[in-house]
């Protein structure tokens, strides 16, 4: 077995009993992203030397004794809309192509302080606008269990290097699905926090209200431990929540008996995919074997959360996207006559083209005359979104969904028909609507061999009770063993 | 005649005197070298959040309950969108629904003059930066932005639209300036930027219910100024009434060379500002407790010291108004007052002498070289007889510019009375001894002459001779020629 095909948790254990450095485990990484990033495209920018550089220096300070940090020595890929200090953030736009971050993200610190080791900066969805990875100026990255579909999106890269041990954690961000969504379509786990939960500062906003970063590991446990890290009120984001946070690990329990799960009835219906419908149903029938209470529930409002997100999201984006004009960093369209001309083509050539639609989506619901129809309704409806999820958690501890309605689709199948590409997420917007965490694991593989993924809902603040469910039913299968061939 | 009625509303903006910025750490000094108060929050970098700075919701508070207002247990801050190279986010956080306060009142006037404006709302918002203009220069050719203004704290104040004068507006700005001032929560400098004013006007004919077409100016570096816009508008307005031609709701600029308004280009004023609740922050939640703790540190306002003031200094109106306009002048007065008990005469002082040279040497209360307790013991010596009345300016004079004590000054400049009569009286024969024909037209009957032989004697004693001695001598030496 090579290094890099190793789980956060067991190469800690080999570093603690000093079988290994850090630099070994770094370099190996590297060789494995020599090998296959040149198929898979998973980031947008590489950081060897520095990695290098990082890992030996934790070997020292090991060597000397007394760091302990959490992920000490341990690789992680940042997802292109996260700021390292000094390092270039792009979002996979090309008006962000050459931004260097003057400042850090509050995770990244978080991630440093505990001594994780930054690989690179992955590909994804411009603005993190998408379902599939395709929308990215850099070009698309591939699914590495069949390099003709998409990795899923917005965080496609942050899913494909870890499912392709290119990485051996990597953190993403969840607006509408954007963990959850890819990792299912790349068979690893991702998890999407409370709203609230982790700290927003230095994540480059694309719905301020919806986004959240969370981590992707290639079991349960690595998961866990990442959001350890991750998890914490911080002082530079308001809506961050003032909350004692507990040990993720600790909820890594083999037992789900007793716990109440319910199954909405609004999730499996029409649209969704056979082969996804049979494994998802399976993998209930496991947790009820494993002594899970099974419910069926309602979730009445669900057939709006599609409708509420393109609002919601796209006018909040409207504003956020605005600073990108070219005034102080980033592309600025050159040869322009007088202000006007100057933001227009900046942004005309600096954003692409599902961006803009989206810009113009936003700045339509927002304007005047349209703002009740469209943006203000759409809040309500959130609220009646959220109201359905209080009153399941009334009966239910979690709830079990698929995590999208079909395997990934095929490379360039859906980038015509925004509609479809849309509906990618319909199982996981309601998550983002409400604040809600929702975690994503695989839970069997298509015909063709892509793999399929559970989705866990609880209340805000449980994550536990996610990782308590995920972690048994992962013990209690084989998904997560599977390796795509590359 | 017909007769026209004005409305105005004015809304005026002030920068709070907070350490740092409404959002972030930086700075809020003035006058610094460009964008060196300036970070990645409040420059607009990809990622930035911005925190709400608890002292600027303090002065917010404290603000609205001077003026009278409810102030919102909950409160919202909103995204207004548009673009401008001086606004790095392309949006400017403010509050629209919701506002941390609304519904006062500012009391302007006295006497029958007296009235109440209404507070419409106050909102708390950023500023933005400042663009510096180099278009055709051959260094640059283009312009420069500085953000170091770029987040200051702005309190938004706008006026019901119960103005009904130019004049009026001059007063409720002076009045709403005072109280701002005596809250010590902004300078409300005009020159600094630290305050400005947009006011909105209409005019329509007298008894009319139906308010007439507005137009908003801007643009405006004084309260003078404002008056004179405000007053140039209303005359555009009639005329273009009696023409009977169309106003239009629009924008004008004030220019000050010229004393005209003129319309802004249309498509600078074309704005959908698409406001919707900040979702980077989170509701303003503001506890009774503190709005009542905030309540007790609002010291007396201008108003309720001016009647004390007459009442208790038994002062005029119009010395009371002077003197507790500023909060600095007002405690300067009493601190006087406090050493010398004769109001009247402190007032007289405070208000000719040490006004007079502060305005003349453009200095404000806080910078007097002379300190309250200074001119107190000026005045004591002034009593005591050491010195004369003519003679104190003198010494006040040097006072404000050595900032020695009066003591001192008197003591170097033997500048000490004489009252010795005996003293008095030979100066006085000499006097006569030389004007024989004073003396004579005194003996005809022509009395005032003696003003003359009165200055003749303060001249030769460069003024320090007891006035009064001098008179009596004088009068007892003529009755005996």
């Amino acid at each position: 077995m090579e290094i890099y095909e190793l789980t956060a948790h067991e190469l800690s254990e080999k570093m603690e009993k000093k079988e290994i450095s850090s630099e070994e485990i770094v370099r190996s990484i590297y060789n494995r992203i020599n090998q296959v990033e040149k198929k898979l495209h998973s980031f947008v920018t590489l950081t060897e030397k520095e990695a290098l550089l990082q890992a030996r220096n934790i070997d020292e300070k090991m060597r000397k004794g007394g760091f302990r940090g959490l992920l000490a020595g341990i690789p992680i890929a940042i997802k292109d809309n996260m700021c390292i200090r000094n390092a270039r953030t792009t979002c996979s736009s090309h008006i962000l192509e050459n931004f260097i971050s003057p400042y850090e993200a509050t995770v990244v610190k978080r991630l440093r302080d505990e001594g994780a080791v930054f690989i690179g900066k992955t590909n994804m969805d411009e603005f993190a606008m998408g379902s599939s990875t395709e929308n990215s100026y850099f070009g698309v990255t591939r699914n590495p269990w069949d390099m003709n579909y998409i990795p899923g999106g917005s965080s496609g890269g942050s899913a494909t290097a870890v499912a392709s041990d290119e990485t051996i954690l990597a953190i993403g961000s969840d607006t509408g699905g954007s963990i959850r969504q890819p990792a299912a379509c790349c068979g690893v786990v991702g998890l999407k926090p409370t709203y609230g939960r982790v700290s927003r500062y230095g994540l480059v906003a694309f719905a301020s209200s919806l986004d959240q970063i969370g981590p992707f590991g290639k079991d349960v446990e690595d998961a866990a431990l990442l959001l350890n890290v991750l998890s914490g009120y911080d002082e530079n984001d308001s809506t961050s929540v003032n909350l004692d946070v507990p040990d993720f690990t600790k909820s890594l329990i083999e037992n789900v008996k007793g716990i109440k799960i319910g199954v909405p009835k609004e999730y499996f219906v029409k649209g969704l995919d056979g082969e996804v419908e049979r494994a998802v149903k399976q993998a209930i029938e496991l947790l009820k074997n494993l002594g899970a209470k099974i419910f069926e529930i309602s979730l009445p409002h669900t057939e709006y959360g599609v409708a509420v997100y393109y609002l919601i999201a796209p006018s909040e984006a409207s504003a956020n996207l605005a600073r990108y004009d070219g005034v102080r960093y980033g592309y600025r369209s050159p040869e322009t006559e007088d202000l006007l001309e100057e933001y227009e083509k900046t942004r005309g050539e600096g954003f692409g083209a599902e961006v803009k639609r989206r810009i113009m989506l936003g700045t339509y619901a927002l304007s005047s005359g349209y703002y009740d129809a469209y943006y203000l309704k759409a809040q309500k409806v959130r609220t009646l979104i959220k109201k359905d999820f209080d009153e399941a958690f009334e009966k239910v501890d979690a709830i079990v969904t698929p995590t999208a309605p079909t395997p990934a689709f095929k490379i360039g199948e859906k980038v015509d028909d925004p509609l479809q590409m849309y509906l990618s997420d319909i199982f996981t917007i309601s998550a983002n609507l409400a604040g809600i965490p929702g975690i994503s694991q695989p839970c069997g593989f298509s015909k063709k061999g892509l793999p399929i993924g559970l989705q866990l809902l609880a209340k805000p603040f449980y994550e536990e009770v996610l990782l308590r469910i995920a972690y048994t039913y992962e013990k209690n299968t084989e998904w997560h063993k599977r390796k795509p061939k590359l | 005649m017909v007769k026209y009625e004005t409305i105005i509303g004015l809304e005026v903006h002030i920068h709070l005197k907070t350490e740092s910025k409404l959002f972030c750490g930086c700075s809020t000094e003035f006058g610094a070298a460009p964008n060196t108060h300036a970070c990645p929050v409040c420059t607009g970098m990809p990622g930035i959040l911005p925190v709400v700075n608890k002292k600027a919701v303090e002065y917010t508070i404290k603000s609205a309950l001077a003026l009278n207002c409810e102030v919102a247990s909950r409160s919202i801050f909103a995204r207004k969108n548009y673009f401008y190279p001086d606004l790095p986010k392309n949006y400017q956080i403010s509050q629209y629904e919701e506002p941390l306060a609304q519904n006062g009142y500012l009391e302007i006037g006295t006497g029958s003059e007296r009235k109440r404006v209404g507070i419409t709302r106050i909102n708390l918002e950023e500023d933005a930066g400042k663009l510096l203009h180099y278009i055709g220069s051959r260094e640059i050719d283009g312009s420069l932005v500085d953000f170091n203004r770029c987040g200051v704290p702005l309190l938004e104040i706008v006026s019901s639209p119960d103005i009904t004068s130019p004049e009026e507006a001059y007063t409720y700005l002076t009045t709403l300036k005072n109280i701002i001032r005596y809250l010590e929560v902004s300078d409300c400098d005009m020159e600094k930027g630290s305050l400005r004013c947009d006011a909105n006007v209409s005019v329509r004919l007298a008894g009319k219910k139906k308010l007439g077409v507005k137009a908003e100016v801007k643009n405006m570096n004084s309260f003078r100024a404002i008056q004179k816009a405000l007053e140039y508008e209303v005359k555009r307005q009639i005329k273009a009434l009696e023409s009977e031609e169309r106003i239009i709701q629009e924008t004008r600029l004030w220019d000050e060379k010229k004393e005209r308004t003129y319309p802004m280009r249309s498509k600078e004023e074309a704005h959908d500002y698409r406001y919707f609740p900040e979702p980077d922050l989170v509701p303003l939640i503001v506890e009774k407790e503190w709005i009542e703790n905030i309540r007790k540190t609002i010291s007396e306002l201008p108003d309720r010291r001016r009647e004390r003031f007459i009442k208790e200094y038994k002062l005029s109106e119009y010395n009371a108004g002077v003197l507790t306009a500023e909060k600095a002048l007002a405690n300067y007065f009493e601190k006087v007052v406090k050493l010398y008990n004769n109001p009247k005469v402190v007032t007289n002082w405070v208000m000719v002498e040490l006004l007079g040279r502060l305005n003349a040497v453009n200095k404000e209360v806080e910078e007097s070289p002379v300190s309250p307790g200074q001119l107190a013991e000026l005045l004591k010596l002034m009593e005591k007889g050491t010195i004369s009345g003519k003679i104190a300016k003198t010494v006040f004079e040097e006072m404000f510019n050595s900032g020695k004590n009066p003591q001192v000054i008197v003591k170097e400049k033997k500048l000490v009375q004489i009252t010795d009569e005996k003293e008095i009286g030979k100066i006085v024969e000499e006097v006569l001894k030389e004007n024989p024909d004073a003396v004579e037209e005194y003996g005809k009957g022509k009395e005032k002459t003696i003003g003359h032989l009165v200055g003749q004697v303060m001249r030769k004693t460069q003024g320090k001779a007891n006035p009064q001695l001098v008179n009596k001598i004088l009068k007892e030496k003529l009755l005996k020629k």
